[in-house]
Protein backbone atom coordinates (compact mmCIF):
# COMPACT_ATOMS: atom_id res chain seq x y z
CA UNK A 1 0.00 0.00 0.00
CA UNK A 2 1.11 3.52 -0.38
CA UNK A 3 0.29 6.06 2.23
CA UNK A 4 -1.42 9.02 1.56
CA UNK A 5 0.99 10.82 2.06
CA UNK A 6 3.37 9.18 -0.21
CA UNK A 7 0.47 9.54 -3.12
CA UNK A 8 0.41 13.35 -2.62
CA UNK A 9 4.18 13.45 -2.94
CA UNK A 10 4.22 11.53 -5.91
CA UNK A 11 1.73 14.13 -7.51
CA UNK A 12 3.70 16.45 -6.16
CA UNK A 13 6.64 15.27 -7.87
CA UNK A 14 4.61 15.33 -10.99
CA UNK A 15 6.00 18.44 -13.29
CA UNK A 16 4.23 17.55 -16.18
CA UNK A 17 4.57 20.41 -19.14
CA UNK A 18 2.81 24.20 -18.42
CA UNK A 19 1.38 24.91 -14.99
CA UNK A 20 -1.66 27.13 -15.20
CA UNK A 21 -1.22 27.92 -11.37
CA UNK A 22 0.02 25.92 -8.36
CA UNK A 23 -0.80 22.25 -8.18
CA UNK A 24 -4.14 21.24 -6.22
CA UNK A 25 -3.67 18.63 -3.73
CA UNK A 26 -6.08 15.61 -3.99
CA UNK A 27 -8.49 16.06 -1.49
CA UNK A 28 -8.81 12.64 0.70
CA UNK A 29 -10.34 10.06 -0.63
CA UNK A 30 -9.78 6.55 -0.41
CA UNK A 31 -7.56 5.22 -3.01
CA UNK A 32 -6.10 1.89 -2.86
CA UNK A 33 -3.16 1.11 -4.73
CA UNK A 34 -4.87 -0.97 -7.00
CA UNK A 35 -6.84 2.08 -8.11
CA UNK A 36 -3.28 3.21 -9.60
CA UNK A 37 -0.55 0.50 -9.55
CA UNK A 38 2.48 1.95 -9.26
CA UNK A 39 5.97 0.14 -8.47
CA UNK A 40 6.48 0.47 -4.92
CA UNK A 41 10.05 3.17 -4.72
CA UNK A 42 10.67 3.01 -8.05
CA UNK A 43 12.52 6.10 -9.34
CA UNK A 44 12.23 8.06 -12.36
CA UNK A 45 14.95 7.24 -14.63
CA UNK A 46 15.67 3.56 -12.67
CA UNK A 47 15.08 2.20 -16.19
CA UNK A 48 18.37 2.72 -17.98
CA UNK A 49 17.48 0.97 -21.03
CA UNK A 50 19.82 1.50 -24.03
CA UNK A 51 16.93 3.66 -25.81
CA UNK A 52 16.85 4.25 -29.46
CA UNK A 53 14.56 7.31 -30.03
CA UNK A 54 12.73 5.65 -33.18
CA UNK A 55 11.74 8.28 -35.73
CA UNK A 56 8.52 9.46 -35.72
CA UNK A 57 7.75 8.01 -39.59
CA UNK A 58 8.72 4.70 -40.09
CA UNK A 59 12.22 4.62 -42.91
CA UNK A 60 10.18 1.87 -44.24
CA UNK A 61 7.60 3.05 -44.59
CA UNK A 62 8.68 5.99 -47.11
CA UNK A 63 10.36 4.83 -49.60
CA UNK A 64 11.75 1.76 -50.86
CA UNK A 65 14.80 0.42 -53.06
CA UNK A 66 13.15 1.14 -56.43
CA UNK A 67 13.44 4.68 -55.51
CA UNK A 68 17.21 5.07 -54.09
CA UNK A 69 18.03 3.14 -56.97
CA UNK A 70 16.03 5.64 -59.19
CA UNK A 71 17.83 8.26 -57.65
CA UNK A 72 21.61 6.89 -58.19
CA UNK A 73 20.95 6.19 -61.95
CA UNK A 74 19.46 9.85 -62.10
CA UNK A 75 22.74 11.19 -60.35
CA UNK A 76 24.81 8.99 -62.02
CA UNK A 77 23.20 10.57 -65.48
CA UNK A 78 23.60 14.28 -64.13
CA UNK A 79 27.14 13.03 -63.17
CA UNK A 80 28.11 11.79 -66.40
CA UNK A 81 26.35 15.16 -68.26
CA UNK A 82 28.43 17.33 -66.09
CA UNK A 83 31.44 15.53 -66.87
CA UNK A 84 30.49 15.68 -70.57
CA UNK A 85 30.27 19.51 -70.29
CA UNK A 86 33.73 19.76 -68.26
CA UNK A 87 35.49 17.60 -70.84
CA UNK A 88 34.78 18.97 -74.09
CA UNK A 89 34.58 22.92 -72.44
CA UNK A 90 38.26 21.78 -71.38
CA UNK A 91 39.05 20.54 -74.63
CA UNK A 92 37.51 23.40 -76.48
CA UNK A 93 39.65 26.09 -74.42
CA UNK A 94 43.07 24.03 -75.21
CA UNK A 95 42.05 23.70 -78.73
CA UNK A 96 41.14 28.14 -79.11
CA UNK A 97 44.30 28.66 -77.36
CA UNK A 98 46.66 26.47 -79.68
CA UNK A 99 44.26 27.76 -82.37
CA UNK A 100 44.50 31.46 -81.44
CA UNK A 101 48.73 31.07 -80.48
CA UNK A 102 49.42 30.51 -84.71
CA UNK A 103 48.95 32.63 -87.52
CA UNK A 104 49.37 31.60 -91.53
CA UNK A 105 50.91 34.32 -93.68
CA UNK A 106 50.01 33.32 -97.07
CA UNK A 107 52.08 34.82 -99.86
CA UNK A 108 50.26 34.37 -103.37
CA UNK A 109 53.18 34.23 -106.48
CA UNK A 110 52.73 37.78 -107.73
CA UNK A 111 53.88 38.68 -111.37
CA UNK A 112 57.55 40.33 -111.27
CA UNK A 113 57.53 39.45 -107.74
CA UNK A 114 60.87 37.52 -106.66
CA UNK A 115 59.12 34.75 -104.13
CA UNK A 116 61.71 34.75 -102.20
CA UNK A 117 62.29 38.18 -101.11
CA UNK A 118 58.43 38.33 -100.62
CA UNK A 119 58.57 36.24 -97.83
CA UNK A 120 61.65 37.74 -96.46
CA UNK A 121 60.29 40.66 -96.19
CA UNK A 122 56.75 38.98 -94.65
CA UNK A 123 58.89 37.03 -92.27
CA UNK A 124 60.55 40.43 -91.23
CA UNK A 125 57.20 42.18 -90.86
CA UNK A 126 55.95 39.19 -88.65
CA UNK A 127 59.09 39.00 -86.36
CA UNK A 128 59.30 42.97 -85.75
CA UNK A 129 55.92 42.57 -84.63
CA UNK A 130 55.14 42.39 -80.86
CA UNK A 131 54.04 39.53 -79.39
CA UNK A 132 55.56 37.55 -82.04
CA UNK A 133 57.42 34.36 -81.00
CA UNK A 134 58.57 33.17 -84.12
CA UNK A 135 57.68 32.89 -87.93
CA UNK A 136 58.85 30.16 -90.45
CA UNK A 137 58.91 29.53 -93.49
CA UNK A 138 57.12 26.35 -94.66
CA UNK A 139 59.92 25.02 -97.02
CA UNK A 140 58.48 24.13 -100.45
CA UNK A 141 58.80 20.43 -99.59
CA UNK A 142 56.62 20.77 -96.41
CA UNK A 143 54.42 22.75 -98.51
CA UNK A 144 53.98 20.06 -100.67
CA UNK A 145 53.71 17.49 -98.29
CA UNK A 146 50.45 19.56 -96.98
CA UNK A 147 49.39 19.85 -100.72
CA UNK A 148 50.16 15.53 -101.23
CA UNK A 149 46.15 14.48 -100.13
CA UNK A 150 44.62 16.40 -103.20
CA UNK A 151 47.73 16.27 -106.10
CA UNK A 152 49.57 13.51 -105.37
CA UNK A 153 53.36 12.69 -104.63
CA UNK A 154 55.99 13.88 -107.52
CA UNK A 155 54.62 17.17 -108.70
CA UNK A 156 57.04 20.23 -108.59
CA UNK A 157 55.73 22.65 -106.82
CA UNK A 158 57.75 25.67 -108.52
CA UNK A 159 55.81 24.74 -111.66
CA UNK A 160 52.57 25.35 -109.97
CA UNK A 161 51.77 29.01 -108.71
CA UNK A 162 51.36 27.47 -105.19
CA UNK A 163 51.28 30.08 -102.42
CA UNK A 164 54.06 29.71 -100.00
CA UNK A 165 52.82 30.11 -96.23
CA UNK A 166 55.06 31.52 -93.42
CA UNK A 167 53.80 29.86 -89.98
CA UNK A 168 53.88 32.33 -86.86
CA UNK A 169 53.79 31.68 -83.42
CA UNK A 170 52.50 33.82 -80.82
CA UNK A 171 53.44 34.89 -77.23
CA UNK A 172 51.13 37.55 -76.07
CA UNK A 173 48.54 39.88 -77.63
CA UNK A 174 49.75 41.05 -81.23
CA UNK A 175 48.69 43.63 -83.01
CA UNK A 176 47.22 41.86 -85.74
CA UNK A 177 45.70 44.69 -87.59
CA UNK A 178 48.50 46.40 -87.75
CA UNK A 179 50.36 43.45 -88.97
CA UNK A 180 47.84 42.55 -91.55
CA UNK A 181 47.40 46.59 -92.81
CA UNK A 182 51.57 46.27 -93.07
CA UNK A 183 52.18 42.72 -94.80
CA UNK A 184 48.87 44.13 -97.65
CA UNK A 185 50.84 47.25 -97.91
CA UNK A 186 54.75 45.97 -97.53
CA UNK A 187 54.24 42.67 -99.72
CA UNK A 188 51.70 42.30 -102.40
CA UNK A 189 50.01 38.97 -102.48
CA UNK A 190 50.49 38.53 -98.78
CA UNK A 191 47.64 37.65 -96.77
CA UNK A 192 47.05 37.24 -92.84
CA UNK A 193 44.67 34.05 -91.52
CA UNK A 194 43.75 34.25 -88.29
CA UNK A 195 41.76 31.23 -87.80
CA UNK A 196 39.03 33.50 -86.66
CA UNK A 197 36.46 31.23 -88.26
CA UNK A 198 38.08 28.24 -86.96
CA UNK A 199 38.02 29.64 -83.34
CA UNK A 200 34.52 31.00 -83.73
CA UNK A 201 32.92 27.51 -84.30
CA UNK A 202 35.03 26.19 -81.72
CA UNK A 203 33.36 29.24 -79.37
CA UNK A 204 29.78 28.12 -80.81
CA UNK A 205 29.90 24.05 -80.52
CA UNK A 206 31.78 24.66 -76.33
CA UNK A 207 28.50 26.75 -75.93
CA UNK A 208 26.26 24.38 -77.60
CA UNK A 209 27.74 21.03 -76.00
CA UNK A 210 27.82 22.94 -72.58
CA UNK A 211 23.70 23.88 -72.68
CA UNK A 212 22.72 20.34 -73.84
CA UNK A 213 24.47 19.14 -71.17
CA UNK A 214 23.20 21.47 -68.36
CA UNK A 215 19.99 20.78 -69.79
CA UNK A 216 20.19 17.00 -69.03
CA UNK A 217 21.22 18.15 -65.69
CA UNK A 218 17.90 19.47 -65.29
CA UNK A 219 15.70 17.35 -67.11
CA UNK A 220 17.21 14.70 -64.87
CA UNK A 221 16.59 16.69 -61.49
CA UNK A 222 13.04 17.24 -62.85
CA UNK A 223 12.16 13.64 -63.54
CA UNK A 224 13.79 12.93 -60.06
CA UNK A 225 11.76 15.89 -58.25
CA UNK A 226 8.79 14.18 -59.71
CA UNK A 227 9.39 10.77 -58.91
CA UNK A 228 9.80 11.93 -55.44
CA UNK A 229 6.36 13.78 -55.62
CA UNK A 230 4.94 10.49 -56.44
CA UNK A 231 6.74 8.72 -53.55
CA UNK A 232 6.24 11.67 -50.98
CA UNK A 233 2.37 10.95 -51.85
CA UNK A 234 2.74 7.55 -51.18
CA UNK A 235 4.56 7.81 -47.96
CA UNK A 236 1.91 10.32 -46.71
CA UNK A 237 -1.04 7.86 -47.69
CA UNK A 238 0.86 4.86 -46.22
CA UNK A 239 1.54 6.81 -42.88
CA UNK A 240 -1.94 8.73 -42.90
CA UNK A 241 -2.12 7.71 -39.02
CA UNK A 242 0.54 8.76 -38.15
CA UNK A 243 0.06 12.13 -39.44
CA UNK A 244 -3.47 12.07 -37.74
CA UNK A 245 -1.82 11.60 -34.98
CA UNK A 246 0.73 14.09 -35.38
CA UNK A 247 -2.00 16.73 -35.52
CA UNK A 248 -3.52 15.45 -32.65
CA UNK A 249 -1.01 15.84 -30.32
CA UNK A 250 -0.68 19.52 -31.88
CA UNK A 251 1.88 19.15 -34.18
CA UNK A 252 1.80 21.80 -36.88
CA UNK A 253 2.24 20.92 -40.71
CA UNK A 254 5.79 22.18 -41.15
CA UNK A 255 6.92 20.14 -38.50
CA UNK A 256 4.86 17.00 -39.84
CA UNK A 257 6.97 18.39 -43.40
CA UNK A 258 10.24 18.06 -41.73
CA UNK A 259 9.90 14.28 -40.42
CA UNK A 260 8.85 13.27 -43.87
CA UNK A 261 12.03 15.48 -45.22
CA UNK A 262 14.57 14.58 -42.79
CA UNK A 263 13.47 10.75 -44.95
CA UNK A 264 14.00 12.11 -48.24
CA UNK A 265 17.44 14.41 -47.30
CA UNK A 266 18.74 10.82 -46.19
CA UNK A 267 17.52 8.73 -49.32
CA UNK A 268 18.65 11.26 -51.67
CA UNK A 269 22.07 11.50 -49.84
CA UNK A 270 22.44 7.91 -50.16
CA UNK A 271 21.11 7.52 -53.38
CA UNK A 272 22.68 10.61 -54.89
CA UNK A 273 25.86 9.74 -53.15
CA UNK A 274 26.01 6.03 -55.40
CA UNK A 275 25.61 7.23 -58.06
CA UNK A 276 27.99 10.25 -57.81
CA UNK A 277 30.47 7.40 -56.61
CA UNK A 278 29.64 5.70 -59.70
CA UNK A 279 29.86 8.19 -62.09
CA UNK A 280 33.29 9.02 -60.40
CA UNK A 281 34.76 5.47 -60.27
CA UNK A 282 33.83 5.62 -64.36
CA UNK A 283 35.91 8.73 -64.77
CA UNK A 284 38.84 7.48 -62.57
CA UNK A 285 38.87 3.90 -64.85
CA UNK A 286 38.66 6.46 -68.08
CA UNK A 287 41.26 8.49 -67.27
CA UNK A 288 43.24 5.14 -66.75
CA UNK A 289 42.70 3.47 -69.39
CA UNK A 290 40.89 5.67 -72.19
CA UNK A 291 43.76 7.82 -73.00
CA UNK A 292 45.41 7.33 -76.61
CA UNK A 293 48.64 5.29 -76.76
CA UNK A 294 50.89 4.40 -79.20
CA UNK A 295 53.63 4.99 -81.64
CA UNK A 296 51.76 5.62 -84.57
CA UNK A 297 51.60 8.64 -86.04
CA UNK A 298 47.53 8.64 -85.93
CA UNK A 299 47.09 7.88 -82.35
CA UNK A 300 50.35 10.62 -81.65
CA UNK A 301 47.83 12.82 -84.02
CA UNK A 302 44.61 11.81 -81.80
CA UNK A 303 46.70 12.19 -78.45
CA UNK A 304 47.26 15.51 -79.99
CA UNK A 305 43.96 16.30 -80.76
CA UNK A 306 42.08 15.26 -77.50
CA UNK A 307 44.96 15.66 -74.88
CA UNK A 308 44.66 12.00 -73.55
CA UNK A 309 40.41 12.50 -72.67
CA UNK A 310 41.48 13.14 -69.09
CA UNK A 311 38.25 13.70 -66.51
CA UNK A 312 40.07 17.17 -64.83
CA UNK A 313 39.01 18.14 -61.54
CA UNK A 314 36.38 20.21 -62.63
CA UNK A 315 34.45 17.23 -63.37
CA UNK A 316 34.95 15.70 -60.00
CA UNK A 317 34.09 18.94 -58.49
CA UNK A 318 30.91 19.15 -60.95
CA UNK A 319 30.32 16.14 -59.58
CA UNK A 320 29.41 16.31 -55.75
CA UNK A 321 28.16 19.82 -56.37
CA UNK A 322 25.45 17.51 -58.72
CA UNK A 323 24.74 14.95 -56.10
CA UNK A 324 24.41 17.56 -53.22
CA UNK A 325 22.11 19.66 -55.33
CA UNK A 326 19.95 16.30 -56.02
CA UNK A 327 19.87 15.04 -52.24
CA UNK A 328 18.62 18.89 -51.63
CA UNK A 329 16.31 18.50 -54.41
CA UNK A 330 14.57 15.34 -53.19
CA UNK A 331 14.34 16.81 -49.43
CA UNK A 332 12.73 20.06 -50.75
CA UNK A 333 10.73 18.51 -53.40
CA UNK A 334 9.30 16.28 -50.49
CA UNK A 335 8.68 19.05 -48.15
CA UNK A 336 6.97 20.91 -50.62
CA UNK A 337 4.84 18.19 -51.73
CA UNK A 338 3.35 17.57 -47.60
CA UNK A 339 2.84 20.72 -47.30
CA UNK A 340 0.57 21.27 -50.30
CA UNK A 341 -0.65 17.76 -49.99
CA UNK A 342 -1.63 18.88 -45.95
CA UNK A 343 -3.43 22.12 -47.17
CA UNK A 344 -5.17 20.44 -49.80
CA UNK A 345 -6.36 17.63 -47.27
CA UNK A 346 -6.92 20.55 -44.49
CA UNK B 1 -1.65 34.94 -32.41
CA UNK B 2 -5.21 36.63 -31.44
CA UNK B 3 -5.85 34.59 -28.36
CA UNK B 4 -7.20 35.79 -25.38
CA UNK B 5 -6.32 35.31 -21.81
CA UNK B 6 -9.80 34.24 -19.98
CA UNK B 7 -9.95 35.31 -16.17
CA UNK B 8 -10.44 32.02 -14.48
CA UNK B 9 -14.03 32.09 -14.27
CA UNK B 10 -14.48 32.27 -17.93
CA UNK B 11 -15.55 29.31 -19.95
CA UNK B 12 -12.87 27.18 -21.66
CA UNK B 13 -15.39 26.01 -24.25
CA UNK B 14 -18.57 27.99 -25.13
CA UNK B 15 -21.21 26.54 -27.58
CA UNK B 16 -23.86 28.45 -28.42
CA UNK B 17 -26.58 27.09 -30.80
CA UNK B 18 -24.18 25.11 -32.89
CA UNK B 19 -25.55 23.07 -35.54
CA UNK B 20 -23.93 20.48 -37.63
CA UNK B 21 -24.28 19.00 -40.58
CA UNK B 22 -22.35 16.19 -42.86
CA UNK B 23 -22.77 17.86 -46.34
CA UNK B 24 -26.62 17.92 -47.22
CA UNK B 25 -27.50 15.55 -44.47
CA UNK B 26 -29.81 15.60 -41.61
CA UNK B 27 -28.86 17.99 -38.36
CA UNK B 28 -26.54 15.70 -36.47
CA UNK B 29 -26.46 18.49 -33.78
CA UNK B 30 -29.15 20.65 -33.25
CA UNK B 31 -28.71 23.93 -31.11
CA UNK B 32 -26.46 23.15 -28.67
CA UNK B 33 -25.47 25.33 -25.96
CA UNK B 34 -22.86 24.60 -23.09
CA UNK B 35 -19.95 26.15 -21.84
CA UNK B 36 -16.97 24.00 -19.87
CA UNK B 37 -15.19 25.79 -16.91
CA UNK B 38 -11.81 25.16 -15.65
CA UNK B 39 -11.40 21.84 -13.61
CA UNK B 40 -14.76 21.23 -14.49
CA UNK B 41 -15.70 17.17 -14.73
CA UNK B 42 -18.66 16.11 -17.30
CA UNK B 43 -19.93 13.20 -18.80
CA UNK B 44 -21.39 13.76 -22.54
CA UNK B 45 -23.98 10.84 -22.99
CA UNK B 46 -26.87 9.77 -25.06
CA UNK B 47 -27.37 6.53 -27.13
CA UNK B 48 -25.19 5.51 -29.97
CA UNK B 49 -25.52 8.38 -33.14
CA UNK B 50 -26.66 10.52 -30.69
CA UNK B 51 -24.15 12.77 -32.03
CA UNK B 52 -21.14 11.93 -29.01
CA UNK B 53 -18.20 11.69 -31.32
CA UNK B 54 -19.27 14.48 -33.59
CA UNK B 55 -19.76 17.02 -30.47
CA UNK B 56 -16.05 15.67 -29.39
CA UNK B 57 -15.13 16.28 -32.64
CA UNK B 58 -15.85 19.95 -32.48
CA UNK B 59 -14.62 20.09 -29.07
CA UNK B 60 -10.84 19.04 -30.74
CA UNK B 61 -11.59 21.53 -33.38
CA UNK B 62 -11.32 18.54 -35.99
CA UNK B 63 -15.05 20.31 -37.40
CA UNK B 64 -16.29 23.23 -37.38
CA UNK B 65 -19.98 23.54 -36.40
CA UNK B 66 -22.25 24.13 -40.03
CA UNK B 67 -24.01 27.26 -37.77
CA UNK B 68 -23.87 28.79 -34.45
CA UNK B 69 -20.60 29.26 -32.11
CA UNK B 70 -17.80 27.32 -31.12
CA UNK B 71 -15.44 28.94 -28.63
CA UNK B 72 -12.45 27.38 -27.78
CA UNK B 73 -10.42 29.17 -25.26
CA UNK B 74 -11.83 32.54 -26.32
CA UNK B 75 -11.23 31.61 -30.08
CA UNK B 76 -13.89 31.47 -32.45
CA UNK B 77 -13.36 27.79 -34.10
CA UNK B 78 -14.52 28.95 -37.37
CA UNK B 79 -12.21 31.60 -38.17
CA UNK B 80 -8.96 29.76 -36.15
CA UNK B 81 -6.40 29.40 -39.00
CA UNK B 82 -4.41 26.04 -39.60
CA UNK B 83 -1.55 27.20 -37.52
CA UNK B 84 -3.86 28.44 -34.84
CA UNK B 85 -6.23 24.80 -34.77
CA UNK B 86 -2.53 23.49 -33.50
CA UNK B 87 -1.65 25.69 -31.27
CA UNK B 88 -5.31 25.35 -29.14
CA UNK B 89 -5.05 21.21 -29.48
CA UNK B 90 -1.84 21.45 -27.86
CA UNK B 91 -3.99 22.77 -24.80
CA UNK B 92 -6.46 20.24 -25.58
CA UNK B 93 -5.84 16.27 -24.62
CA UNK B 94 -7.97 13.67 -26.47
CA UNK B 95 -7.79 9.67 -25.53
CA UNK B 96 -9.39 7.98 -28.67
CA UNK B 97 -11.40 4.58 -28.19
CA UNK B 98 -9.32 3.25 -30.24
CA UNK B 99 -5.82 4.89 -28.73
CA UNK B 100 -4.11 5.54 -31.70
CA UNK B 101 -0.86 4.72 -30.43
CA UNK B 102 1.77 4.36 -33.02
CA UNK B 103 2.93 1.12 -33.52
CA UNK B 104 6.50 1.28 -34.00
CA UNK B 105 7.09 3.65 -31.11
CA UNK B 106 7.38 2.04 -27.72
CA UNK B 107 5.10 3.26 -25.39
CA UNK B 108 7.25 5.45 -23.80
CA UNK B 109 8.04 7.43 -27.09
CA UNK B 110 4.36 7.62 -27.97
CA UNK B 111 3.68 8.62 -24.52
CA UNK B 112 6.52 11.30 -24.86
CA UNK B 113 5.52 12.08 -28.58
CA UNK B 114 3.42 15.56 -27.73
CA UNK B 115 6.30 16.79 -26.23
CA UNK B 116 8.86 15.56 -29.04
CA UNK B 117 6.47 17.72 -31.45
CA UNK B 118 6.68 20.61 -29.52
CA UNK B 119 10.62 20.70 -30.07
CA UNK B 120 11.73 19.84 -26.95
CA UNK B 121 14.88 17.22 -25.92
CA UNK B 122 14.96 13.96 -25.06
CA UNK B 123 16.53 15.09 -21.60
CA UNK B 124 14.19 17.53 -21.10
CA UNK B 125 11.36 15.36 -20.46
CA UNK B 126 12.47 11.81 -20.14
CA UNK B 127 12.11 12.03 -15.82
CA UNK B 128 8.40 13.51 -16.51
CA UNK B 129 7.72 11.01 -18.92
CA UNK B 130 8.79 8.03 -16.86
CA UNK B 131 7.00 9.42 -13.83
CA UNK B 132 3.93 9.41 -15.68
CA UNK B 133 4.44 6.37 -16.78
CA UNK B 134 4.88 5.33 -13.51
CA UNK B 135 1.78 6.53 -12.22
CA UNK B 136 -0.14 4.96 -14.53
CA UNK B 137 1.50 2.10 -13.87
CA UNK B 138 2.83 0.81 -16.75
CA UNK B 139 6.59 1.10 -15.37
CA UNK B 140 7.28 -2.01 -16.34
CA UNK B 141 6.10 -1.11 -19.80
CA UNK B 142 7.83 2.09 -21.16
CA UNK B 143 10.24 0.22 -23.79
CA UNK B 144 7.52 -2.33 -25.53
CA UNK B 145 5.67 -1.27 -28.39
CA UNK B 146 1.85 -0.98 -28.34
CA UNK B 147 0.69 -4.44 -30.05
CA UNK B 148 2.07 -6.39 -26.68
CA UNK B 149 -0.18 -4.42 -24.77
CA UNK B 150 -3.26 -5.33 -23.12
CA UNK B 151 -6.45 -3.34 -24.41
CA UNK B 152 -6.44 -1.47 -20.81
CA UNK B 153 -2.87 -1.01 -20.38
CA UNK B 154 -3.20 0.42 -24.17
CA UNK B 155 -5.73 2.90 -22.67
CA UNK B 156 -3.70 4.00 -20.29
CA UNK B 157 -1.19 4.58 -22.43
CA UNK B 158 -3.43 6.74 -24.90
CA UNK B 159 -4.31 8.37 -21.37
CA UNK B 160 -0.82 9.42 -20.45
CA UNK B 161 0.14 10.53 -23.60
CA UNK B 162 -3.45 12.76 -23.42
CA UNK B 163 -2.04 14.43 -20.27
CA UNK B 164 1.61 14.72 -20.28
CA UNK B 165 1.60 17.98 -21.82
CA UNK B 166 -0.78 18.93 -18.82
CA UNK B 167 -3.48 20.38 -21.01
CA UNK B 168 -6.08 22.70 -19.80
CA UNK B 169 -9.29 19.98 -20.96
CA UNK B 170 -8.64 15.96 -21.19
CA UNK B 171 -11.46 14.76 -23.73
CA UNK B 172 -12.04 10.91 -23.64
CA UNK B 173 -14.30 9.27 -26.27
CA UNK B 174 -15.62 5.88 -24.68
CA UNK B 175 -12.34 5.25 -22.15
CA UNK B 176 -14.23 2.43 -20.60
CA UNK B 177 -15.50 1.12 -23.85
CA UNK B 178 -12.99 -1.77 -24.27
CA UNK B 179 -12.36 -2.83 -20.69
CA UNK B 180 -13.76 -4.78 -18.29
CA UNK B 181 -15.20 -3.58 -15.24
CA UNK B 182 -12.79 -3.80 -12.51
CA UNK B 183 -10.17 -1.44 -14.82
CA UNK B 184 -12.77 0.53 -16.45
CA UNK B 185 -13.01 1.62 -12.50
CA UNK B 186 -9.28 2.30 -12.18
CA UNK B 187 -9.29 4.21 -15.73
CA UNK B 188 -12.05 6.18 -13.74
CA UNK B 189 -9.96 7.03 -11.06
CA UNK B 190 -7.62 8.06 -12.96
CA UNK B 191 -9.49 10.61 -14.69
CA UNK B 192 -10.77 12.16 -11.21
CA UNK B 193 -7.26 12.56 -10.17
CA UNK B 194 -5.92 14.25 -13.15
CA UNK B 195 -9.38 16.75 -12.70
CA UNK B 196 -7.96 17.12 -9.11
CA UNK B 197 -5.03 18.19 -10.17
CA UNK B 198 -6.77 21.06 -12.43
CA UNK B 199 -7.35 19.61 -15.94
CA UNK B 200 -11.53 19.70 -17.30
CA UNK B 201 -12.61 16.53 -17.75
CA UNK B 202 -14.85 15.20 -20.70
CA UNK B 203 -15.95 11.52 -21.01
CA UNK B 204 -18.11 10.55 -23.65
CA UNK B 205 -19.56 7.71 -22.51
CA UNK B 206 -23.08 5.46 -22.65
CA UNK B 207 -22.01 3.58 -19.95
CA UNK B 208 -24.51 4.13 -17.32
CA UNK B 209 -22.97 2.14 -14.86
CA UNK B 210 -19.57 4.32 -14.89
CA UNK B 211 -21.38 7.60 -14.03
CA UNK B 212 -23.00 6.44 -11.24
CA UNK B 213 -19.66 5.54 -9.69
CA UNK B 214 -18.91 9.14 -9.67
CA UNK B 215 -21.57 11.85 -9.83
CA UNK B 216 -20.55 14.46 -12.25
CA UNK B 217 -22.25 17.13 -14.71
CA UNK B 218 -24.30 15.02 -17.70
CA UNK B 219 -24.75 16.39 -20.77
CA UNK B 220 -26.93 13.93 -22.61
CA UNK B 221 -27.38 13.79 -26.38
CA UNK B 222 -30.71 12.66 -27.55
CA UNK B 223 -31.23 12.72 -31.32
CA UNK B 224 -28.77 15.58 -31.95
CA UNK B 225 -30.21 17.87 -28.86
CA UNK B 226 -28.35 18.39 -25.99
CA UNK B 227 -29.95 17.99 -22.49
CA UNK B 228 -27.62 19.77 -19.31
CA UNK B 229 -27.91 17.79 -15.66
CA UNK B 230 -26.26 19.83 -13.53
CA UNK B 231 -25.12 17.68 -10.17
CA UNK B 232 -26.95 19.08 -7.59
Amino acid sequence: MISREGRQGRFKRLRIGRRRGPMTTPAPREIGSAELPAREGATPGAFEEPRVVNPIVPPRSVAGRALLVLVAIMSFLACLSVASVSVVSDRARGWQRQIAAELTIQVSPVAMQDMQSALQRARNIAEATPGVRSAEILQPEQSSALLEPWLGRGFDPNELPIPRIISVRLDGDADLATLARLLREEVPGASLDDHGMWLKRLARMSQAVTFAGLGVVALVMAATALSVVFATRGAMAGNKEVIEVLHFVGAEDAYVAGEFQRHFLLLGLKGAGLGGIAAIALFALLSLIGGVQGPTPEEAQLRSLLGGLTVGPPAYIGSIVTVVAIAVTIAATARLTVRRTLAEIG
Amino acid sequence: MDEQSPSPEDPLIRFENVGLRYGLGPEILRDVSFAIGPCSFQYVTGPSGAGKTSLLRLLFLSLRPTRGLVEIFGQDAATASRTNVQVLRRRIGIVFQDFRLLEHLTTYENVALPLRVLGQAESSYRNDVMELLEWVGLGDKMWVHPPVLSGGEKQRAAIARAVITRPEILLADEPTGNVDPPLARRLLRLFIELNRLGTSVVIATHDLALMDQYDARRLILNAGVMEVHDIA
